[in-house]
């Protein structure tokens, strides 16, 4: 029973970071319909923000939220004005060269990474980074638990931006209809380069709260990629409710899958559970909760 | 000229190796024939079919192991990997296709990339099989790398004049028209799962036979270099982007431009550099040359970059478009 207990706590509490980075990646599929492979890359360089601030001016990696989400946000803008906008125009035979250019992206980002800080590994330790406290017999990682609140505080927060203000009902108008919304007088060419920059932002955030418990190297972005679009396809295309469903259940089912069949399937799990929902719910979360 | 450059270029191959001597470049050239027959099957499911794949290194992966694993389980010869390897590649695509081309787009391109993840990792757990991590060592069959290339240049040709056939036949309008518009396509009543199926195994086949050959010519593999998305599953695919999607011969250029680029970066311009550095005896440049040798794949990163921006139908489809760039018509002025 204890086992159990604790396998649920770690799940929830990953599922709780998976759905921030899920949520970043379901923006950015909703508004522009593709599959943003340079997502766990985008992660990558906040995550190497943070360690460069953290080590080489000592600021605490928490407060470096506030360095690595504006720059992130900036990279996603002009990664989004200057690389994939222009390819709308082009006309070509197949409509996958944005979610190529992506991956293209991704390899010039992990290597500028792995040229600056060499492919050692690289972990941020600090003062708190191995504390814990119990409640009951369960163990509670501190930074994982604050890791979890700071994330469910941004979830809050999109919910908000996305429900009540203008520019959050422009990009879910675009994400909806993109030729209607249009017609509205949305301009959906700056609502697809603000959404890129808001998901690039929102997955930095996740990286820079992973950091004091998890480690860093360049080649970090392909795992998250996939736990990404994982995320995504569970939660259904562009449905940000359905991405912190999908992170939650990915979670849970990366940790009972870890404690009940063996550490060397969690990646797998993932995956099946990706298949499975592609043949029996293709809509994920958002065709059954109507969301 | 356009018609006779496939023979010429044919016969350029064949005389290579008794041209050039020298090891290195043999082996350059054995890996470009191999990208063309892993590229034009490619070219098939995703540039002619419209179906992207992102997943090729399941089926290369499939047919390396399956050569591989007839020489350590059953003690037969790796060259008969090269025929079942291409049909274990189709007996992965046939339940696989049957099960996900009910998905479009890039729902599909998805499960192929998830296709290659799972099958990676069946190869890394399934120990008593695959033995994991420590791979499959064979011994190679031939000393020279001669035979290789001429095997390697028999399998490309085979690829290429089949793809030609393929969509030469009734087949290939099919294929073409699930690409063009799938749902006008399935109301002429072309069954279109199951032209997609057809197509997806030709790729499979071909992308099998093609990791047969390479288990058969490098003699060692393991699940993170069969099985490994960025260099077989996106190579393919940029193969295919940069020799033209939808094109006969994009695969063949594709996949020399792939591997030359690769080996530019790779060895620091062909050692140019290393060159100049001596010349001079500057120590700045070596130290450059340096950098540039490590940033190979970043070069590699940028090309990717400037290609789908600057050449979204790849180098044979937009060959029009480069030629007036390069040689722009001369318009007599008139003067009044």
């Amino acid at each position: 029973m204890e086992v159990f207990l604790q396998t649920l706590v770690s799940g929830i509490l990953k599922g709780g970071l998976y759905g921030l980075i899920g949520m970043g990646m379901s923006l950015i599929m909703g508004v522009m319909g593709i599959i943003n492979l340079a997502h766990g890359a985008l992660m990558m360089v906040g995550m190497y923000i943070t360690f460069a601030c953290f080590t080489y001016a000592g600021i605490d990696p928490y407060l470096t939220i506030f360095i690595s989400m504006p720059s992130l946000f900036l990279l996603g803008m002009l990664i989004q004005k200057y690389t994939l906008n222009p390819l709308m125009e082009v006309e070509s035979i197949l409509p996958e060269n944005q979610v190529l250019m992506t991956v293209g992206i991704a390899m010039v980002l992990t290597e500028v990474a792995r040229f600056v800080f060499s492919s050692d590994y690289k972990s941020v330790r600090t003062s708190y980074s191995g504390d814990t406290f119990f409640i009951g017999d369960i163990s509670f990682s501190v930074a994982l638990v604050a890791a979890f609140f700071i994330a469910l505080a941004f979830t809050l927060c999109m919910f908000w931006f996305l429900l009540k203000t203008d520019l959050g009902r422009s990009i879910r108008a675009t994400a909806q209809d993109k030729d209607a919304a249009l017609l509205m007088g949305v301009n959906s060419k700056r609502i697809t380069i603000l959404t890129f920059g808001l998901g690039s932002a929102l997955v930095a955030a996740a990286g820079t709260i992973l950091m004091p418990v998890y480690y860093l190297f360049p080649d970090i972005g392909g795992p998250f990629t996939r736990k990404a679009f994982v995320i995504t396809i569970l939660g259904g295309l562009g449905s940000t409710v359905g991405a912190i469903f999908g992170g939650l259940t990915l979670g849970l089912a990366e940790a009972f899958g870890a404690t009940y069949i063996g550490m060397a399937y969690d990646d797998m799990i993932g995956l099946l559970i990706f298949i499975l929902v592609l043949l029996f719910i293709p809509g994920g979360f958002k065709r059954l909760l109507k969301v | 000229m356009r018609k006779y450059s496939p023979i010429l270029l044919l016969f350029i191959l064949i005389l290579f190796p008794i041209a050039v001597r020298d090891h290195y470049h043999q082996h350059l050239m054995i890996l470009v024939l191999m990208w063309v027959v892993i590229g034009s099957g490619w070219n098939v499911i995703a540039g002619y079919t419209g179906q992207v794949s992102f997943g090729d290194a399941a089926f290369f992966g499939t047919g390396a192991y399956t050569a591989g694993l007839f020489v350590t389980k059953l003690g037969i010869s790796a060259w008969w990997g090269m025929l079942f390897g291409g049909i274990a590649a189709m007996a992965i695509a046939f339940p696989f296709g049957w099960i996900c081309f009910r998905l479009r787009g890039a729902y599909f391109a998805l499960a192929t990339l998830a296709l290659n993840e799972v099958m990676r990792h069946i190869a890394t757990i399934w120990e008593s099989l695959t033995d994991g991590m420590v791979g499959i060592l064979v011994m190679q069959t031939f000393v020279s790398k001669v035979p290789y290339y001429y095997i390697a240049l028999g399998l490309a040709v085979i690829s290429v004049i089949g793809v030609q056939i393929i969509m030469g036949s009734k087949w290939g309008y099919y294929f073409v028209s699930i690409r063009e518009d799938q749902d006008a396509a399935e109301s002429l009543g072309i069954n279109t799962h199951y032209y997609k199926m057809l197509s997806l195994n030709v790729a499979a086949f071909l992308t099998g036979m093609a990791g047969a050959l390479f288990m058969n010519y490098m003699g060692f593999i393991d699940p993170e270099v069969v099985f490994s998305l960025h260099d077989i599953s996106i190579m393919a695919i940029l193969v295919g982007i940069v020799g033209g999607v939808g094109t006969l011969y994009g695969p063949v250029v594709g996949a020399f431009v792939m591997v030359a680029v690769h080996e530019f970066f790779r060895t620091g311009f062909f050692g140019f550099f290393k060159g100049i550095a001596a010349l001079t005896g500057s120590d700045m440049i070596t130290v450059f040359a340096k950098y540039v040798m490590q940033a190979h794949v970043l070069g590699f990163g940028i090309l990717v970059v400037l290609v789908i921006l600057l050449l979204p139908n790849g180098i044979v489809g937009d060959w029009n478009l480069i030629v007036k760039k390069i040689f722009p018509v001369k318009t007599r002025e008139v003067t009044s």
